[in-house]
């Protein structure tokens, strides 16, 4: 097996670190990470717990083939109730933190409580302990990895922390490790910074020594690395462009949200696109990408490595910003560029920095700030100190209050709120361009249908990552529907979710399924794990997980009425490109979603279709 | 008639001279996106995604959607993202 059979419980009331077995009746039925993480917490957490509270839990998880030779075989999740949502959150990172959780010989480490003082948890191995983080509290998340190196002597040590978003309350704070990969959304980094828990750094010297059948496994992960390499997405696209390519795909389709939702195209998408990033900068003819970037065993690498222009408005006085760091992926380009009308590449570059540093999610902290635009613009925010730019398109309010946000200073604390409870304190919760309290990611709904009912039903809140139909629609991966049509949507957005919770509990990373099926991770997971893992076993794994976190969402008081999309979305019609005149038809969709995931009328999983998952 | 074509990604140095990866080319009445793809010898297995207007067409029948004065042309190598 690949797991290490073993898991880490801290105690932050009680300052005690335990060690536990893996429960592997549970592993064999919910794999790792999201899926077995998720089974942990809801077994442990009363699904109406206040996810402030000290009551509420985290989980660290990493999956069977994270700190394998498994090609993206670096992931972890952490999984929680999020802040932003009132539902089941669980976010996904990259980088070398996971893996070098599972050389420490730990599957997960499952935190409970609140410390009396800020803590930092300290893993060597075996050996467990909570320091004080008294020294580094308020530090951005890149100044306290660097103390924490300093500290221990050891520059191999791997943290994940957060920064003053998420001791401020953020409602949208990340956890962020390797200085710029993050489990993002949902708020798990609030959740940390309640518990005053600033970070979690982790030495690992043990491997993992576990695999059930090695020789199979060398074979297997070979043949799919194989995959991988000859596929002309993962082998050709992903590593030159990254994702930031899709900028202008999803802008020439008419699915590109801007400026909150009101338009679905950018004027400005050319100027903060993948190929823009390539081009040398008229200022001091370098241009803003650096290199490429691969997290632990990836064999893809579409990781961005950005350098700012010294003499740009927003670091001519900053040298802490001036060296290269994690550059503009394409979600983000989106939320601090076409969601606030911002066409300033290298003001969403230091925007991204700043996110990064700060430790919050720069899709929602990007989209929130498109809707105070809004709420400005109609005057529903008079009286209020803004600062005078806040206005589409200002890279000045951009960079002014990304900086506000995170030092918890000003109109920043507003921002700080998310835009669902920002637009609902002035009035206007309708301009909240969100589902169950999680802002859109990139994607408009009204220009690519099944994105709409991905979004209402995403567990988590409005997410691209818990369904991404985009691949069928816009890219045609694994084959091509129409982005207008609404037949055959809800069996697509079901297949998609239910092997993304299979890629996600297996330690890979998802962008793996733009070459790989199920078929390619299956012969992985089973040479790797005791049991058998066939493609249709990880089939009804993911559907098993989708359904667990659709209870905890019902019994933390969700109900079908949480499944729908903002009015703008379903009643104001896209008003150019090739989606004009077209508005999300959720409605066309959502029965048949219900009838295919065996729920009832009211959205709610039948008895039948329970006891046929093992639930 | 006259249609623009727009490169992106890894394409568009292929383009010299043009502007963003855009030009404007005079075609005969029945042109398709395979005579652009031709016209400018763009290597066939590098061309992965072409949208009409925004509109997608499959690579296999890149030969057959008759273009018309006023398209936008777009064409991507193999991209992904998410």
């Amino acid at each position: 097996m690949a797991w290490q059979r073993k898991i880490l419980r801290v105690n932050l009331t009680e300052g005690t670190c335990t060690p536990e077995p893996l429960n592997m009746e549970w592993a064999a039925q919910y794999l790792g990470q999201r899926g077995l993480a998720t089974k942990y917490f809801v077994e442990e957490v009363d699904a109406t717990v206040d996810p402030l509270s000290p009551d509420n839990k985290m989980i660290m998880a990493t999956g069977p083939l994270t700190g394998t030779i498994a090609s993206t075989g670096g992931r972890y999740s952490v999984i929680t109730k999020g802040p932003l949502t009132g539902a089941i959150a669980c976010s996904n990172s990259g980088g070398y933190f996971g893996a070098e959780m599972k050389f420490a010989g730990w599957d997960m480490i499952i935190f409970e409580g609140k410390a009396d003082a800020p803590v930092y948890l300290y893993l060597e191995d075996d050996e467990a302990e909570l320091l004080s983080a008294d020294a580094i509290w308020g530090k951005t998340t890149w100044d306290t990895e660097a103390w924490i190196h300093t500290q221990h002597q050891d520059p191999q040590i791997r943290i994940s922390s957060i920064g003053p978003a998420g001791e401020n309350g953020v409602t949208y704070a990340c956890i962020v490790n390797d200085l710029h990969r993050a489990a993002g959304r949902s708020g798990v980094g609030t959740v940390m910074g309640s518990k005053n828990l600033k970070a979690v750094a982790i030495r690992g010297t043990q491997g993992v020594r576990t695999v059930k059948d090695p020789s199979r496994f060398m074979e297997a992960t070979t043949a799919a690395k194989k995959v991988l390499a000859d596929n002309a997405v993962t082998g050709q696209g992903l590593p030159t462009y990254g994702t930031q390519v899709l900028m202008n795909v999803i802008n020439e389709t008419g699915a590109l949200p801007t400026r909150n939702h009101r338009d679905v195209q950018f004027e400005g998408a050319g100027k903060i696109s993948g190929e823009a990033m390539h081009e040398p900068r008229a200022s001091d003819g370098k241009p803003n990408l650096v290199t490429n970037a691969a997290c632990f065993a990836c064999t893809i690498a579409c990781g961005r490595v950005s350098r700012l222009d010294k003499n740009h408005f927003t670091v001519k006085n900053k040298p802490e910003y001036w060296g290269a760091s994690g550059g503009l992926e394409y979600e983000n380009a989106w939320a601090l560029g076409a969601a606030t009308g911002t066409d300033d590449l290298e003001a969403l570059t230091y925007a991204n920095f700043l996110c990064n540093a700060y430790g919050m999610d720069p899709i929602t902290f990007g989209t929130t700030l498109g809707a105070a635009m809004e709420l400005k613009e109609i005057g529903a925010l008079d009286g209020v100190e803004t600062g005078d730019d806040l206005v589409f398109g200002s890279a000045q309010a951009l960079a002014d209050l990304v900086e506000k946000t995170g030092k918890g200073e000003g109109f920043g604390v507003e921002l700080g709120l998310g835009s669902k409870l920002l637009c609902d304190k002035y009035g206007h919760p309708d301009l909240s361009m969100s589902v169950k309290g999680q802002e859109f990611p990139a994607y408009d709904s009204r220009g690519i249908q099944g994105m709409g009912l991905a979004y209402a039903t995403s567990n988590r809140g409005a997410c691209h990552l818990r369904g991404y139909t985009v691949a069928s629609e816009v890219l045609g991966i694994p084959v091509k529907t129409d982005p207008h049509a609404t037949e055959g949507k809800a069996e697509l957005v079901k297949a998609f979710q239910d092997a993304t919770a299979a890629f996600d509990s297996a330690g890979i990373c998802l962008f793996t399924s733009f070459a790989w099926t199920l078929a390619d991770v299956a012969p992985q997971v089973d040479a790797a794990c005791e049991g058998e893992w066939s493609v249709e076993n990880l089939g009804e794994l993911g559907e098993r997980i989708w359904n667990l976190e659709r209870e905890f969402n019902l019994r933390a008081g969700l109900t079908a009425k949480d499944d729908t999309l903002p009015k703008r979305l379903l009643t104001e019609a896209a008003k150019t490109g090739p989606a004009k005149g077209l508005v999300n038809k959720l409605g066309e969709m959502l029965p048949e979603y219900y009838q295919l995931r065996g729920w009832s009328e009211d959205g709610v999983p039948t008895d039948e279709t329970l006891k046929r998952l093992g639930l | 008639m006259r249609v623009k074509l727009k490169l992106f990604a890894s394409l568009r140095p292929l383009l010299a001279g043009a502007k963003n990866g855009e030009i404007l080319v005079d075609l005969d009445a029945g042109a398709t996106p395979q005579t652009l793809i031709e016209r400018f010898a763009l290597p066939r297995e590098q061309v992965h995604l072409i949208l009409v207007n925004g509109f997608y067409v499959a690579p296999d029948a890149a030969g057959e959607r008759a273009l018309e004065e006023g398209d936008e042309v777009a064409m991507w190598p193999p991209v992904a993202g998410g």
